[in-house]
């Protein structure tokens, strides 16, 4: 059925219609409208058999998750940021167990300084946990990773994060078509886990391994990864087939074929990206783009294949990891067939900073023209970062940085651009 | 036949000869199908409180629950010593996950077991004091707060064994640990810190709250049994002696156990929403010298220089302890 909905409801529709049998939830911004919605469902009877819970921290809620998981219980959270990073320590338990817990993560900053708007910090700091990690485009995509999330998450013992972005997708109201429950459970049978806690048949779950066998037991959650990398694909098709759209899968290319110049990224800003190709393609300018919907496991061969006509690969990233710069584009650079193809990052949108198409097609064409940097600050504002330094350099006690930014800027705005 | 014959009388101990009860009145242990949840081949030391209590404690939840109970364990030395794989000795489903998160993934058990229509089945967590009282304290007072269906088991050896003998929060004063040893003004751990988490328990209003020394081992299992007969978040508080960080000689657990009891130091009671409703009372008041003495975290007290104002303000502990529960029998 078509609705007109914001995204996080978008969301709750599609884990509602996966029939989950327990719910964690813990407020963060900009995940809150989701469970909300989800507590709402259970609350009225709407979601039935389900047990809504109201966990004391996100550590807590993944930790409620993986024994509900473990119990053989259908279980999904979901979180943001700061609340991602403190459940760290459970997010690798729980894959390193192999539990198929589904949890969305509404992307947003990690602070210092703290920050609720939309980046990929959150879910790039936690890219090696052992999660599958997809990112969601669209709204529409966001509702249908999610039934495909607990399909490969359960089919593979392994837990499924689904990433859209804060604000930009959760609280965007867009038009999506929620599939009806018999589709739903026609495409998703009931959780039939691999291990269970039951006094029936006793088995130890989460045991002491020593060097005799962690090797073999790590390079299995590899080998599950890599395995989900060949199965994706065909589930994508079976999920087009089963409810006639396209969703999912590892990634899409778009304008790509004869593209000398190709641009990466994740999540929302393609559909600013692919506006932008459009405008410079009128142009006559050879450019397409590689959207990446499966960022763990890394789909290294399909991306490879995809960039191997290349002459330069612009990757745009909403993350910044200090001291290096770029995350997905490393990653984009190890699928580089060594074709001499320039690869540049280009850091843009942090702390939910504007992209426009306006910053992003002049990067393009500096690209394009040799000038780019190989890692570049989109619409950094330099002079406030000099200004800021050379205070620092005069002052001994120059204070936080934060605040000595901001008072650089002057009051602060919303600045399109 | 589930029980021995009698073979012999125990005269002259408190002890009731276990054989000469009725058998519906014996111990699980004594029943030759006692599940053997903890079973034997496991890693523990010699002497180790814990093992112990954690034996009696699951075997009596298993009698209780018709044996069907599911177990989350924190990281420590339970959960060490029982399970390198392939080897576990539990008998039981059993999970661990971490170190501070054992009361949250037996939440999350409860609810899993709620939603299939399993109540029956019943839920444990257990860990030591530091999984319990410090980094599991969140995820303990949630599910308390919560009134989530489970027994909390907490084995109290007064601090952080399975990494070498450092302090916890429910290390007593004066105590020699890795982290607060025995030297400078005031050696060893320092008066005034820690937290009463029985009290804390009570306060959340919980169905049952107890503690249980491994000298009482017959109370322990009527304490859990008793815990089993509610529904809703409970919580036993398990003393349990450990001869290698505390340094006692391993066959005094049992006697240590009983001294920390009979001198005050170590109220054991049973409340139920929050009250008080029973206490185990001394039988012969022991002065704290006589629990301290044996055990080497306390040896600064009285050699080479003996401090008897510390071992006075150890003592004014346990007579807090015993005029707040009422701890001795009064003859008016
Ligand atoms: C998050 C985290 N911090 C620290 C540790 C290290 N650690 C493992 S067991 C343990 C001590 C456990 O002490 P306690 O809970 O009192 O149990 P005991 O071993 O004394 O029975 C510690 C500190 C850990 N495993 N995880
Ligand atoms: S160190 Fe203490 S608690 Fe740990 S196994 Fe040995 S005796 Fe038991
Ligand atoms: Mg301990």
């Amino acid at each position: 059925m078509l609705k007109q909905i914001e995204g996080s409801r978008a969301v709750a529709e599609a884990v509602a219609l996966s029939r989950p049998e327990v719910v964690c939830a813990y407020p963060i911004s900009p995940q809150t409208h989701i469970v909300e919605a989800l507590g709402e469902a259970v609350k009225s009877g709407a979601l039935a058999p389900c047990e809504f819970i109201n966990v004391e921290s996100e550590f807590a809620a993944m930790s409620v998750a993986i024994g509900a998981s473990a119990a053989g219980a259908r279980a999904y959270t979901a979180t943001a940021s700061q609340g991602l990073l403190f459940m760290t320590e459970a997010l690798f338990n729980a894959s390193g167990l192999g539990l198929p817990i589904v949890m969305t993560v509404a992307n947003r900053a990690l602070g210092a300084p703290i920050n609720i708007w939309n980046d990929h910090s959150d879910a790039m700091s936690q890219r090696d946990c052992g999660w599958i990690q997809l990112f969601a485009e669209n709204n529409q995509e966001a509702l249908d990773l999610h039934l495909q999330a607990f399909r490969l998450a359960e089919e593979l013992s392994l837990p499924v994060m689904v990433c859209m972005d804060g604000f930009i997708l959760t609280h965007a109201y867009e038009r999506v078509d929620v599939p009806a429950q018999e589709q739903v459970d026609a495409y998703l049978p009931r959780f039939a886990p691999r291990q269970v806690l039951d006094p029936a048949e006793p088995v130890s779950i989460g045991a002491m391994v020593g060097p005799e066998a962690f090797m073999e037991v790590r390079y299995l959650a590899h080998a599950k990864q890599v395995q989900a990398l060949e199965l994706i694909p065909g589930w994508a098709d079976e999920f087009r087939r089963a409810f006639g759209r396209e969703a999912g899968g590892l990634m899409h290319t778009y304008r790509a074929e004869d593209a000398e110049t190709i641009v990466v990224a994740l999540g929302s800003v393609i559909g600013t990206i692919k506006d932008t190709v459009d405008e410079l393609r009128a142009q006559g300018v050879g450019i397409g783009v590689v959207a990446i919907t499966c960022f763990r496991p890394w789909p290294l061969a399909a991306v490879r294949a995809a960039l191997v006509n290349a002459r330069r690969v612009i990757v745009i990233e909403k993350t910044l990891a200090v001291g290096i710069g770029g995350i997905v584009s490393n990653n984009v650079r190890a699928a580089l067939p060594g074709s001499g193809a320039a690869v540049y990052t280009v850091i843009a949108g942090l702390g939910g900073r504007a992209i426009t198409k306006a910053s992003l097609a002049k990067a393009f064409a500096d690209a394009i023209a040799g000038r780019l940097e190989a890692t570049t600050f989109l619409d950094l504002d330099r002079q406030v970062v000099e200004r800021v330094l050379a205070r620092e350099r005069e002052v001994r006690r120059s204070g936080p940085i934060a605040e000595a930014v901001l008072k650089e800027i002057g009051p602060v705005a919303a600045r399109p651009g | 036949m589930a029980f021995q014959p009698i073979k012999f009388y125990q005269t002259g101990t408190f002890t009731v000869g276990n054989r000469l009860l009725p058998p519906e009145a014996r111990a699980v242990q004594a029943n030759m199908r006692r599940t053997n949840s903890l079973n034997s081949g496991h890693r523990a030391c010699q002497g180790c409180g814990e093992a112990l209590g954690a034996r009696y404690a699951i075997d009596a939840a298993m009698s209780a629950t018709n044996n069907r109970l599911i177990a989350a364990n924190a990281t420590g030395c339970l959960e060490v010593f029982s399970t390198p794989y392939p080897e576990t000795s539990w008998q039981i489903p059993w999970i661990h996950s971490l170190f501070g998160n054992a009361a949250a993934v037996a939440t999350g058990i409860a609810a899993a077991l709620r939603v299939k229509g399993a109540s029956g089945v019943r839920v444990i967590a257990q860990g030591g004091d530091g999984g319990t009282t410090d980094i599991g304290f969140g995820c303990l007072s949630g599910m308390f707060e919560r009134n989530d269906d489970v027994l909390y088991i907490c084995y109290d050896n007064e601090a952080y064994m399975n990494t070498g003998v450092q302090r916890s929060s429910a290390t007593p004063p004066a105590a020699r640990t890795a982290t607060t040893p025995a030297v400078g003004e005031q050696p060893g751990n320092p008066f005034g810190q820690g937290k009463d988490v029985p009290a804390i328990a009570m306060a959340h209003g919980i169905a049952y709250v107890a503690t249980a020394t491994v000298a009482e081992l017959r109370d322990l299992e009527y304490k859990v049994r008793r815990a089993m007969e509610f529904r809703g978040a409970r919580y036993l508080h398990v003393f349990v002696p450990c001869p290698l960080g505390w340094g006692h000689a391993s066959d005094a657990t049992i006697r240590i156990a009983r001294l920390a009891k009979e001198s005050g130091l170590f109220p054991v009671f049973e409340a139920e929403r929050g009250e008080v409703v029973g206490v185990s009372k001394i039988r012969k008041q022991v002065p704290v010298e006589e629990y301290l003495k044996p055990q080497r975290r306390f040896a600064h007290l009285f050699a080479p220089t003996p401090r008897p104002e510390v071992v006075a303000r150890i003592q004014a502990i346990a007579e807090r302890n015993i005029r707040k529960y009422g701890l001795l029998e009064r003859t008016t």
